[in-house]
């Protein structure tokens, strides 16, 4: 803090930087969060303003324009500057789009295993006893599963679309919240302030909710992140092995798939939409490990 | 030790048991499996026939009693579609995803508790620095575009490596490195914050003072201690690995479990498919259970809970 020029007697209070001050100082300063920060915030503009950016419609073919390589290639050519697919779409319109995909996914799937998870952890954290240990097996259960194999099965059986890969990949995804929420309200349920809101007789709905919720908050937005990222990921692979999103989607694991036949001879068909998974998860991880070093200072080593 | 032997047995058990009523339960539960076998062109009298045939009549539980009582066995009725023993398709597979599974996890090792250990003995060097690098790069990285990338890289611009299939130890090369990379970061970071923990205690100062050497202390002393949290670990990564091979496997077409699941999925091949997820889910348990044993001889403490 020695930028902060030095107060005159009696006026420390006044100007000490106030706690969101500092918070802004520790954000910023962060590299982590920024850089996440940063790529989140830049692939929600581009997924957001995806009509504006994108150049050509995404779903446009055109035989005559097939497999033409990116810009920086020889062949290149302006009119692409990522290049077209084999049915000649355009690749940066299909990259666009697709980011709206990867993060409706990341964004609903972990929502709903975080709603999933929260109630089984906080109740299991709470009440204790026999519901913890019957919420502690189902968590087991649960883990013993192999998640993309169910998930494949699931999809197939009930039909392959967006709605059902986010529902399925929520239904399946909230162990590690349940395991979050449960350790940290066992932690705080003896807290003075929880005890007191009992004492004056608030219901226990009330209690876990404006008392226990808003104080487990940190850890479950951690949580959030790195499900979020669990989430892309895995749509991309049940994607690719095309049992996820379904064509003409511009699923990023979904372009993957499609151009794996021709990979050997145009490597940018799937180098392309890979590093934009890449980049888009190391963002939202950047992000989440960030928030952990900021909220709980404990566990920064 | 034996209480705690058969609790934690009883405990493996009863969910095993639970999740093959989840295995019965996700094919039934997720349309007629009449219609399905008949294709879309079936008449309702061969639907009907074809429920009779395969006994889709009786009740549930009935079938979930006969299917749980065979399975046990190891007999999960025929395949549909290759018209043979499922066992014995699984039995024909298994050896390749265990194979891969092995050698990704052989490597994962290989790379994460060397790094993991040098970074927590030198915290803020450059090892520690590159460990977290490969780390927060590794947990990004979607496992089936590595092994494409692999795959580009080394098989098709160098020719070091064979690019799918599985005749010969070469082809596991790819394929291992990609699963096991995935794995990788949380090993590292857990060893190192385990040693990290370790190193800073009262009785591996005690030992310094002794004047044991040093490597001593670190790999008697530190290491036994700080590997109880890491095994566990491990052995929930092998079982996620098991079940994650499926997407490696249809990368470079290895004809493994992961493959004949995927085929089997596509093909409306439920038996198979039930057996596959019960066999998988039955592993994961198993290298639990191992791993509880293996910690509580590590750690006197942990076999009274």
């Amino acid at each position: 803090m020695s930028s902060v020029p030095r107060p005159l007697p009696g006026t420390e209070t006044l100007l000490a930087p106030s706690p969101s001050a500092i918070l802004r100082t520790r954000i910023f300063g962060h590299g982590g969060i920024v850089i996440g920060g940063s790529v989140v915030l830049g692939v929600l503009l581009l997924a957001l303003a995806a009509p504006l950016i994108a150049p050509y419609d995404p779903y446009v073919q055109d035989i005559s324009q097939r497999m033409i390589p990116p810009i920086w290639a020889p062949k290149g050519s302006w009119l692409h500057l990522l290049g077209t697919d084999k049915l000649g779409r355009d690749y940066l319109s299909r990259l666009v789009y697709g980011a709206r995909i990867s993060l409706f996914i990341g964004a609903f799937a972990s929502a709903l295993s975080g709603l999933i998870g929260c109630a089984l952890g906080v109740t299991a954290g709470y009440f204790g006893g026999r519901i913890d240990a019957a919420i502690t097996y189902l968590v087991t259960i649960r883990l013993s599963l192999p998640v993309v194999l169910v998930a494949l099965a699931v999809v197939a059986l009930s039909g392959s679309s967006l709605e059902i890969v986010v529902i399925v990949l929520g239904l399946l995804l909230w162990d590690r919240y349940a395991v979050v929420s449960r350790a940290a309200t066992r932690q705080l349920r003896h807290a003075e302030y929880i005890v007191a809101a009992q004492a004056v007789g608030a219901s226990t709905l009330r209690v876990l909710l404006s008392e226990m919720l808003p104080n487990i908050l940190n850890p479950l937005i951690v949580v959030a992140t790195l499900e979020m990222a669990h989430a892309i990921l895995l749509e991309a692979a049940l994607s690719f092995l095309g049992l996820g999103v379904q064509p003409p989607l511009p699923s990023w694991g979904l372009m993957i798939a499609e151009g794996k036949e021709y990979m050997f001879f145009s490597p940018w068909v799937i180098t392309i939409p890979g590093i934009a998974l890449f980049t888009l998860v190391l963002g939202i991880n950047l992000l989440g490990d960030g928030v952990r070093d900021l909220t709980a200072p404990e566990n920064r080593n | 030790m034996i209480a705690f032997l058969l609790r934690r047995l009883g405990l493996a058990l009863a969910v095993a048991f639970t999740v093959s009523i989840f295995a019965f339960a996700l094919v039934r539960l997720s349309g007629d499996l009449a219609t399905t076998i008949a294709g879309p062109e079936a008449t309702s009298a061969q639907i009907e026939q074809i429920r009779i045939e395969y006994g889709l009549d009786r009740p549930l539980w009935q079938q979930f009693d006969d299917w749980l009582w065979h399975a046990a066995r190891f007999d999960f009725g025929r395949s549909f579609f290759f018209r043979e023993q499922v066992a014995n398709l699984i039995a024909g597979r298994l050896p390749v995803t265990l194979t891969l599974g092995g050698l990704a996890l052989a490597f994962a090792l290989a790379l994460a508790l060397p790094l993991g250990i040098v970074a927590a003995i030198r915290p803020n060097s450059w090892i520690d620095r590159l460990a977290l690098v490969l780390s927060v790069a590794g947990q990004a990285m979607p496992t089936f575009w590595f092994g494409l990338v692999l795959m580009l890289v080394f098989g098709v611009r160098l020719r070091w490596l064979p690019v799918s299939g599985t005749g010969t130890w070469r082809h596991f090369v790819l394929p291992a490195v990609a699963l096991g990379y995935y794995a990788t970061p949380a090993i590292m970071r857990l060893t190192r914050t385990g040693m990290l923990d370790v190193l800073g205690s009262d009785y591996i100062r005690t030992a310094r003072a002794k004047g044991l050497r040093w490597h001593t202390v670190l790999l008697k002393h530190a290491l036994r201690n700080a590997m109880v949290p890491v095994v566990a670990l491990v052995a929930v990564q092998l079982g996620f690995m098991l079940g994650g091979s499926i997407v490696i496997e249809a990368v470079f077409a290895m004809h493994g479990l992961g493959y004949l699941a995927w085929e089997s999925i596509q093909r409306n091949d439920f038996p198979v498919v039930q057996a596959i997820v019960l066999i998988l889910a039955v592993f994961y348990i198993g290298l639990i259970f191992l791993a509880d044993l293996l910690n509580a001889w590590l750690d006197p403490r942990l076999r009274t809970p």
